[in-house]
């Protein structure tokens, strides 16, 4: 990619000691993006993002930042700035002082400072507290003292560790949007640091999933949920169905295979496969009916589970096999809730072009 | 915790003992020195008495404190110790900043190295460097090898101070080493972030944030110092007398109990001083000590 | 600083910085160096001292049998074994009493308890010399036998040593699940039984660190034995302190080398001691 602002290149990691959080990653996030690096807990993404800021460097591997291979650079030199995770507000500075200390240290003139902190203060709206200390100050108001600090210095791309993860639900929500809106404005690379897959989805434009120090797929939060690329990734994002199968034989682009409690099907898959692999479906994709459809997949069994959840309601089915089905069923009419209850014998049908193919 | 009226028998029998001897043998005796600090020695037959006093005669020794002389000797101690403070704090704050950034299996052996000389007898430490700066010491033997010297290293102020930074040196790096284990390291990543130098984040992050161990080290090192005998005693002699030698010879060469005991009070009062300094400090950084 | 850093070291590293760690050896070194040279030369053939000339254990023998430095380390050191037994018990009493108990005026209490650490040594030096005096104990015990003449000066090793014991018995006692005493107390045991089956064994860690503590100061104590102590009572550092006055010689090395021997291996052993309360707070 070209216009790749930060282009991370076979970067490996390993701390003394064993553990080698980040494995070979390969990731070019471009100019302009909100990028999300997603994953599990103690998956390396931490570590990335501080190698991104310079805080860790990598055992091998070549970090680019706007065009220069910035790996082994100090952070204080390099165009990228951090909201960190306990967002590391100075606690004997003012809020002014506190945005201000990076335009400082680097030695801008004062009428500019005040000028660029008064700038950074209005758009993140703590003008009113400027000359309070953080300790008189909510964590939802130090972090945007942190995210004002960060944005002053203009960078070229804005690092985020884990920006919701302390706030209120309520808090949280404003803050998404917030996030949102100011990366539009501001026109910075912004990389965010989540575990959290709601996150992740509903800000990012693009999203790397991690997983035990490797990199697993980087799509659209869409292409992420609608064509995962590995059992880990479908997993991982949202609620899925994986049922095991069997695969007979290749025919072009599709496989003849087994699906375990199902039965024979054909469906599409790109690339070879032979042997055991697994079909995802997500739950909503799910339909059920009380007659037997019409559908090509479909499959009998008992309804074990129904849990209510207003627009929702989620109802696992007990086919053949052990197989269990999660349906998610939309409340549309304020009559029937899902319709089925406990106990009852249904259909579970689907499309076959909703059926995922994962082979890793 | 319960209420001393819970269980008097209990408590008594716990306190009274220790309360006693602090009484007998510290109160009281500060008691005797407060009431001769303003007595006079005894004029018998037109003849200073060698063992008489009039008591609570009022403030002469005090005044005379204020004589040039002593206020001279009173300066000197203060700047001697003061800088003796200062060059702790120097080579402390490398010591304790290293420490904790050292690999946690490293940190206990290097503390007690740091630590292990102050359990050493301050005389033997103090010996120890009599022998190393002495006129025909190990130091000019050293520089006699590549032609120069031998120099006279002791007896001035240079020698009281290099002892008391040398032997005082491990009380500032302990309470320095605790509250920058203790200070958060991402304020030091987020300086280093927006672009502060290695220089400016010590500058103004660790080291305003750093404060209270500092001002804990600079007192816990500058009371002693004040106080100080033996180093100035031993290393600097004559010729640099500080204000607990000024006393030691009133309470034995001189003979001048009074005055001397005027000396130790005013003493007293600046240890006290520089206790209620950092007694004010600690209520001001209270929100900053995090 | 460089500009760039190397493979694996973050900007934090302190610890791989060759500045530092040069810094840190000098630091040592100068700290040291004294302290080695004294010992090793306490083995010196030389009698001057200054350059080696050989191995010899003579400085020892000679220390050995000269009967006033070997009496003024046994002064010393059954000053050291009463005072520090004196100290742990009171410090005890005083940490379990600050510990256990709320009552009036205890900051004060408590300021006064810390005041010996505090002022000034040669104040508290000369207030015990005026008061031994005018008591007319320093007369009193200046003529007893030995070791009853060593009274005055083990009183004052007491006094200072005592509050520092009561610190660190009372950290130590921070640790105590007081869930303990009173189930013991539940169990039917009394207020006596409960003391030296629960807390007690539990203090002890608290009690030996505080007691070496108290011996090394107690061994260590120049200032205040300097004026507390009679013509014929000299403790070890006093009459080392004449010796250096009088100048550098091997014996004193010797002497000094068995001092430093004694207090670092206390040293170690308190520390030792006291390390486990830290474990199992944290
Ligand atoms: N300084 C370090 N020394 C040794 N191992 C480390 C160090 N920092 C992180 N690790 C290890 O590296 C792995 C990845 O850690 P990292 O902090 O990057 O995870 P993470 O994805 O951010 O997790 P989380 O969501 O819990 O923050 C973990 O196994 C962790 O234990
Ligand atoms: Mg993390």
């Amino acid at each position: 990619m070209s216009d790749a602002i930060v282009s991370i290149r076979n970067v490996t990691k390993a701390f003394p000691g064993g553990v080698t959080a980040v494995d070979n990653v390969s990731l070019d996030i471009a100019q302009n993006e909100f990028f999300a690096l997603l994953g599990p807990s103690g998956c390396g993404k931490t570590t990335l993002r501080r190698m991104i800021s310079g805080l860790e460097t990598p055992t091998s591997g070549q970090i680019v930042i706007g065009g220069e291979d910035m790996a082994f650079t100090p952070p204080n030199k390099r165009p990228t700035n951090m909201v960190f995770q306990s967002y590391a507000v100075f606690p004997h500075m003012t809020v002014e002082q506190n945005v201000g200390y990076g335009l400082k240290v680097t030695g801008v003139a004062t009428d500019e400072i005040r000028r660029r902190v008064g700038e950074a203060l209005d758009m993140v709206k703590l003008t009113a507290l400027a000359a309070r200390k953080p300790d008189q100050m909510s964590g939802g108001q130090r972090q945007r003292v942190a995210l004002a600090r960060a944005l002053v210095k203009r960078p070229k791309v804005l690092l985020l560790d884990e920006p919701l993860s302390a706030l209120d639900a309520k808090l949280r929500d404003d803050m998404r949007m917030e996030l949102t809106r100011l990366q539009e404005t501001v026109g910075i690379t912004f990389i965010i640091v989540t575990h959290d897959q709601d996150e992740a989805l509903s800000m990012a434009s693009r999203i790397a999933v991690m997983d035990k120090g490797a990199v697993q797929q980087v799509a659209t939060p869409a292409e992420l949920y609608e064509h995962p690329r590995s059992r880990f990734v479908a997993d991982f994002i949202g609620k899925v169905n994986l049922i095991d199968a069997r695969v007979h034989r290749q025919i072009g682009r599709k496989i003849d295979c087994e699906l375990k409690g199902v039965g024979r099907m054909e469906l599409a898959s790109d690339g070879l496969v032979g042997g055991q692999v697994a079909v995802a479906v997500r739950p909503e994709k799910l339909k059920i009916a009380i007659a037997e459809p019409a559908s090509a997949i479909r499959v009998q069994g008992r309804v074990r589970d129904v849990a209510y959840y207003g627009d929702t309601s989620h109802v696992v089915i007990e086919a053949a096999d052990g197989l269990d089905l999660s349906v998610n069923v939309q409340n549309d009419t304020r009559l029937g809730g899902s319709g089925v209850e406990r106990g009852q014998t249904v259909w579970v049908h689907w499309a076959p072009e909703d059926s995922i193919v994962l082979t890793e | 915790m319960e209420n001393w009226k819970q269980n008097p028998r209990v408590f008594w029998t716990l306190g009274i003992p220790p309360s006693v001897w602090l009484l007998a043998f510290f109160i009281i005796p500060l008691g005797f020195l407060f009431v001769m600090s303003f007595s006079d020695k005894a004029i018998v037959d037109g003849q200073v008495s060698i063992t008489g006093y009039d008591y609570l005669t009022g403030f002469t020794n005090y005044i005379r404190a204020f004589d040039p002389l002593y206020l001279g000797i009173m300066w000197k101690s203060v700047w001697i110790s003061a800088l003796a403070t200062a060059l702790c704090l120097l080579t402390a704050y490398p010591i304790a900043f290293g420490i904790c950034f050292a690999k946690d299996k490293w940190k206990p052996l290097l503390l007690l190295l740091v630590v292990l000389p102050f359990w050493i007898n301050l005389l033997i430490r103090t010996y120890a460097l009599i022998a190393v700066f002495r006129t025909q010491g190990y130091l000019n033997k050293i520089l006699g090898w590549v032609g120069l010297g031998p120099y006279e290293m002791l007896y001035n102020n240079f020698a009281v101070v290099f002892g008391l930074v040398y032997v005082y040196m491990p009380f500032m790096v302990l309470p320095l080493y605790a509250t920058i284990e203790r200070l958060d390291k991402s304020y030091l990543e987020a300086s280093l972030d927006l672009g502060g130098s290695q220089f400016q984040t010590f500058m103004r992050v660790t080291v305003p944030l750093t404060m209270p161990g500092i001002v804990s080290g600079v007192i816990l090192v500058f009371i002693p110092c004040l106080g100080s005998f033996l180093t100035p005693d031993l290393l600097g002699g004559a010729n640099a007398l500080m204000i607990g030698n000024v006393i030691e010879r009133q309470f034995k060469a001189a003979n001048d109990w009074p005055f001397g005991a005027a000396l130790s009070f005013l003493l007293m009062y600046a240890t006290f001083g520089a206790l209620a300094l950092r007694y004010l400090f600690s209520l001001r950084s209270k929100g900053v000590d995090v | 600083m460089a500009a760039r850093l190397k493979p694996g070291q973050g900007p934090l590293d302190y610890g791989s910085r060759l500045w530092l760690r040069l810094l840190f050896a000098a630091i040592f070194f100068v700290l040291y160096a004294p302290i080695i040279t004294l010992v090793a030369f306490s083995f010196n053939t030389d009698k001057r001292g200054v350059v080696w000339r050989g191995f010899t254990l003579d400085n020892y023998a000679r220390a050995w049998n000269n009967a006033s430095l070997i009496e003024a380390l046994t002064n010393s050191l059954v000053i050291a074994v009463i005072a520090t037994v004196f100290a742990t018990v009171l410090g005890a009493l005083t940490a379990l009493l600050m510990w256990r108990f709320r009552f009036p005026l205890k900051g004060a209490y408590e300021g006064f308890m810390a005041l010996p650490i505090v002022i000034p040594e040669i104040c508290m030096g000369v207030a015990l010399l005026l008061f031994f005096v005018n008591s007319g104990m320093m007369e009193f015990f200046v003529h007893m036998p030995w070791p009853l003449n060593l009274g005055n000066i083990i009183f004052a090793h007491v006094t200072f040593c005592f509050p520092f014991v009561a610190v660190v018995v009372r950290s130590r006692l921070v640790g105590f699940n007081r869930q303990l005493e009173e189930a013991s107390k539940d169990l039917g045991a009394s207020e006596w039984q409960t003391f030296w089956s629960i807390i007690v064994p539990f203090m002890k860690p608290g009690l030996i660190a505080g007691a070496l503590l108290a011996f090394t100061l107690s061994l260590d104590d120049f200032v205040i034995t300097f004026f507390t102590s009679g013509p014929e009572t000299v403790t070890f550092p006093v009459k080392v302190y004449s010796l250096v006055r009088r100048g550098v010689s091997p014996e004193i090395n010797a002497a000094s080398t068995v001092l430093i021997v004694i207090t670092v291996v206390a040293t170690v052993l308190a520390m030792k001691l006291q390390a486990p309360p830290r474990a199992d707070k944290g």
